[in-house]
């Protein structure tokens, strides 16, 4: 396993936040190469668990993605971080292949493996040659009900998790800065979770929480098996079926709804920690594809945040990068696709000679000018054209191929629910993106959080907690 | 985030290495010179409708001279302004077309790389443009101001972490005075001198035909390639072909480097002078290297602090080659309380493996995860355009894809005990260490931020 974290999130202008590098669809009317997607096949086994497989034969290649719908939003706030450190645990053995066994045998086979949490999901991959798929497939479905969950494997796996947790968030400014931010902003919904879990939660978690959690919600009937390559579809459904079809179901329990309160007033945060560079960041509460009342809405606020963040040659470039020079670097994140509410953030460090305080005014102005003024028809053309090309683009990598199927599954909204999403974002008007800038990027539903660096030779005020968006093993 | 750091960064995450078993599934190479003498790498992809093309110069840092950061600052305004045209205009003729530009500089090489569909409605303006960033970038006065700035900032925010103070430490100590021990990002006192005619003057020199080479990846047919290649540097100025970086320099003695951070771990280096890209050795230095840690979790140092002893999130050992000696380093953090155990493992890890060579076993699993991944690492039109400037710049030879699998079938665990006992020295190793935690002191060295680190010419995948 490269426990390298490829996903990294939390901060904005990533993979996870960054719809449009999700989202697949169709080159438009502007062009004649018009570029549609392998279809997708999609089967059910008696057991319930869904099966999504997507040809691409450029090369002898196939990728094996197995997602549960579970993940840090999931989590009961005093076992923060659960769904990460069963993940690691996840590949720590069964009664028939032994801990260590699993990334052995995928690397011995020439293969890549990881796995990664999210809010929402938890994804298991491998990617192998064509042949060795049924590996993938044995191994699989053998740790998604057989895992051997023993105590000296979770106080040391909880150690390396408290080390990630260091690495990741603890000792890096803006990571922390960006926890804190979540916690603050969200009152009751479970978004407020670091998904890596607050290093007290991770160290309280026991062994018995782990085996209650993975038997409530590893299961096929809580799973997407998802299968990018160089494949045929009636072949891996028959794979999958050898393997996967004996596992039995298990009687799946929701989680409660745990929605956010209607928010009141701006609220801001202060984050004191040794750095060297100010950061702000800023997040309006947004609705998403799974919360919108009006359909339109959220391609809306993609559009926007692509306007102002979507190239060099967007505003926030243009205005605040190269304009004023107010900001080092600056940017915009939205992700449409999350299960709850999101935020529609904002974050940058000040150039050298600004602060925090202008860098915020700054952005918040830009704000305001979506509010006021219609944007540019060459900004939606602008727009429109950066989605259709990224589409094709993303289709070069068979990992983020299967990504996105599972990703939209696993929140509930289908594999397919993007399938238009350039055909969306181009219906979308100057009006309805000042509509939603009016409706939603409002100074009461906005939360402030600032970095107020501390001398690297000075103290800590406190201990801090930590978090990104994607824990990855 | 549309920040601008990708462009100071300088991290291309090229990748050398790993094979696999299907070679008739290995794309075949073709290569040609421009008319002005520009090296052409092409592998022609054509179901996908898009191009990569990476256009590398001899411009990296080894070239900086007596002003750190020049070569990455003159790297970092080449999309800046061109010609008559603004920043903005250049942003706006690659975005309307949905254009993709990533510019880097690193040790050896500075590069651009343009993805693009190839519909010529497309990737002709796109083309054009990069073209002309190329060969005549305006370095204007604001533009010069404003990056200048940007890679300020960008050395106050490594000198906030303890990884980059530990690369930078480790590079400074390894290389002394070879220009490769020169701070790729430069110092807030070297970046504040450096004039626009310097810059002018360094691009003068280094983005010249005889100093490119050119990668193209995609869905386009010989003749069209050749065209996009003439197109892009074909009007560059011939231009005086760069030497190689003078020989590194042996290490004269081990060291021992900690640096106070306030951080909750320490940030652990151990590592030597490795090889160069040249070095037959690498071959067989590769195939051990990922027994003892370049192979994930699987690998004998991940095995060491990771799994057994749950000591660090990761732990892993590279050799970086460059074109002259690259590094051989070890990686770890650890909480700062057990850095002094976590360094023992894994120093006693290292020593047994020089010491032995590779279990039996673990070289042929290794062997196995190299050959029969290497189909993963050609799959895909980005993956392969990172092969290919590797193989474009290092003048790698043309069958080096094909011949990949068999060079490692070819190596033997004696050749691989022999190389490593070659060039791994345990009495010629840079240890550092950054963390320390809240009571650290200030640390001793220079005043101001510490100077920065870059990542290693790029390496294994």
């Amino acid at each position: 396993m490269t426990e390298i974290e490829t996903l990294e999130s939390a901060q904005l202008g990533d993979l996870m936040s960054r719809s449009r590098t999700l989202i697949a669809a169709f080159w438009l009317s502007v062009t004649p190469t018009a570029f549609a997607a392998a279809p997708v096949h999609e089967f059910t086994l008696d057991n319930g668990l869904k099966i999504l497989v997507r040809e691409d034969h450029r090369a002898p290649v196939v990728v094996s993605q197995v997602w549960y719908k579970v993940g840090s939003s999931y989590e009961p706030s005093n076992l923060t971080g659960i769904s990460h450190l069963l993940e690691h645990m996840m590949f720590k053995g069964t009664p028939t292949v032994p801990g260590g066994e699993f990334s052995r045998l995928i690397a011995a086979n020439g293969g890549d493996e990881n796995a990664f949490t999210s809010r929402d999901y938890t994804a298991y991959f491998q990617t192998l040659e064509k042949e060795r798929l049924e590996l993938s497939f044995r191994l699989e479905a053998d740790r998604m009900r057989h895992l051997l969950l023993k105590p000296e494997d979770v106080s040391k796996e909880a150690q390396v998790v408290t080390e990630e947790r260091r690495l990741r968030t603890e000792d890096q400014p803006e990571s922390l800065t960006s926890e804190r931010f979540n916690a603050a902003a969200y009152l009751t919904s479970p978004y407020r979770h670091p998904i890596i879990g607050w290093m007290q939660d991770i160290q309280a978690l026991s062994l018995d929480d782990l085996k209650h959690w993975y038997q409530q919600w590893y299961a096929p009937n809580n799973a997407v098996l998802v299968v990018v390559g160089d494949v045929d579809p009636n072949q891996v459904r028959d794979l999958a079926q050898k393997h996967f079809g004996p596992l039995p179901p298990s009687e799946l329990t929701p989680p409660k709804p745990a929605g956010e309160l209607p928010q009141l007033g701006e609220r801001r945060i202060v984050v004191k920690t040794p750095a060297e560079v100010p950061y702000v960041l800023l997040g309006y509460k947004a609705p998403t594809l799974k919360t919108a009342t009006e359909a339109w809405e959220p391609y809306a606020l993609d559009v926007l945040e692509g306007i102002l963040d979507g190239g060099n040659s967007s505003r926030i470039s243009r205005d605040l990068v190269r304009g004023s020079q107010i900001a080092a670097t600056a940017g915009a994140g939205y992700n449409l696709a999350s299960r709850l509410e999101e935020l529609f953030l904002l974050a940058g460090n000040p150039a050298p000679g600004h602060t925090s305080a202008e860098l915020e005014r700054a952005l918040r102005a830009e704000i305001a000018k979506l509010r006021e003024e219609p944007v540019s028809t060459e900004e939606l053309a602008r727009v429109v054209a950066q989605a259709a090309a990224s589409d094709v683009y993303q289709q070069d990598s068979l990992f983020y191929q299967g990504m996105r199927l599972g990703m939209l599954e696993t929140v509930g909204l289908g594999w397919n629910r993007l399938d238009d999403y350039v055909q969306r974002l181009q219906a979308v008007t100057p009006e309805q993106v000042r509509e939603v800038a009016r409706k939603y990027l409002t100074d009461d539903r906005l939360t402030v959080a600032t970095l107020e660096p501390l001398p690297l030779d000075g103290r800590r005020l406190a201990t801090p907690g930590a978090g990104t968006d994607h824990a990855i093993r | 985030m549309s920040s601008l750091k990708p462009s100071l960064s300088g991290l291309l995450a090229t990748a050398l290495l790993c094979v696999s078993s299907l070679a008739q599934a290995i794309p075949e190479i073709q290569n040609w010179h421009t008319a002005n003498g520009v090296p052409v790498y092409f592998i022609a992809a054509r179901e996908l409708p898009m191009v990569d093309a990476q256009i590398l110069f001899r411009a990296g840092s080894v070239r900086d001279g007596e002003r750190p950061g020049l070569a990455q600052l003159t790297n970092g305004l080449l999309e800046e302004g061109a010609g008559d045209w603004s920043a903005d205009t250049i942003a706006d003729r690659l975005d309307q077309v949905g254009a993709r530009l990533a510019i880097s500089s690193r040790r050896d090489s500075a590069s651009v790389a343009l993805r693009s569909l190839t519909d010529p409605r497309y990737l002709q303006p796109a083309v054009e443009t990069v073209a002309r960033l190329l060969k005549e970038p305006s370095f204007a006065p604001d533009a010069v101001e404003r990056v200048r700035q940007q890679m300020l900032t960008a050395l106050q925010e490594r000198a906030q972490s303890p990884g980059a103070i530990a690369q930078d430490a480790f590079f400074k100590a390894l290389y002394g005075d070879h220009p490769y021990g020169s701070p790729a990002d430069g110092t807030p006192a070297s970046l504040n001198a450096i004039t626009r005619a310097d810059i002018q003057a360094f691009h003068r020199r280094y983005y010249t035909a005889a100093n490119a080479v050119v990668a193209i990846v995609g869905d386009l047919d010989r003749p069209a390639a050749e065209q996009l290649a003439n197109t892009l540097v074909g009007s560059l100025p011939k231009g005086e072909p760069m030497p190689p970086p003078p020989p590194v320099p042996a290490l004269a003695a081990s060291q021992i480097i900690r640096i106070p951070h306030p951080s909750s771990q320490s940030h652990i280096l151990i590592g030597q002078l490795g090889v160069s890209r040249a070095d037959p050795d690498y071959y067989a230095l590769y195939l051990g290297n990922h027994v003892l840690g370049g192979n994930g979790l699987v690998s004998q140092l991940s095995q060491e602090i990771r799994e057994k002893r749950g000591l660090a999130y990761g732990a892993y050992s590279a050799f970086s080659p460059m074109r002259q000696t690259g590094p051989f380093l070890i990686n770890l953090q650890t909480r700062n309380d057990q850095a002094d155990t976590a360094l023992q493992v894994a120093q006693t890890t290292l020593h047994q493996f020089s010491a032995d060579g590779p279990d039996p076993q673990m070289l042929e699993e290794a062997r196995q995860n190299i050959t029969g991944g290497f189909a993963l690492d050609l799959a895909g039109n980005g993956k392969l355009a990172n092969y290919l400037g590797l193989i474009a710049f290092y003048g790698l030879p043309l069958d080096y894809l094909q011949t990949f699998i068999a060079t490692m079938n070819g190596i033997s665990l004696e050749q691989v005990k022999t190389a490593w006992q070659r060039h791994i020295q345990p009495d010629r190793q840079i240890v550092v260490i950054v963390g320390g935690g809240q009571s650290a002191p200030t640390p001793p060295g220079p005043a101001g931020a510490p100077v920065p680190p870059t990542p290693p010419e790029p390496a294994r995948s």
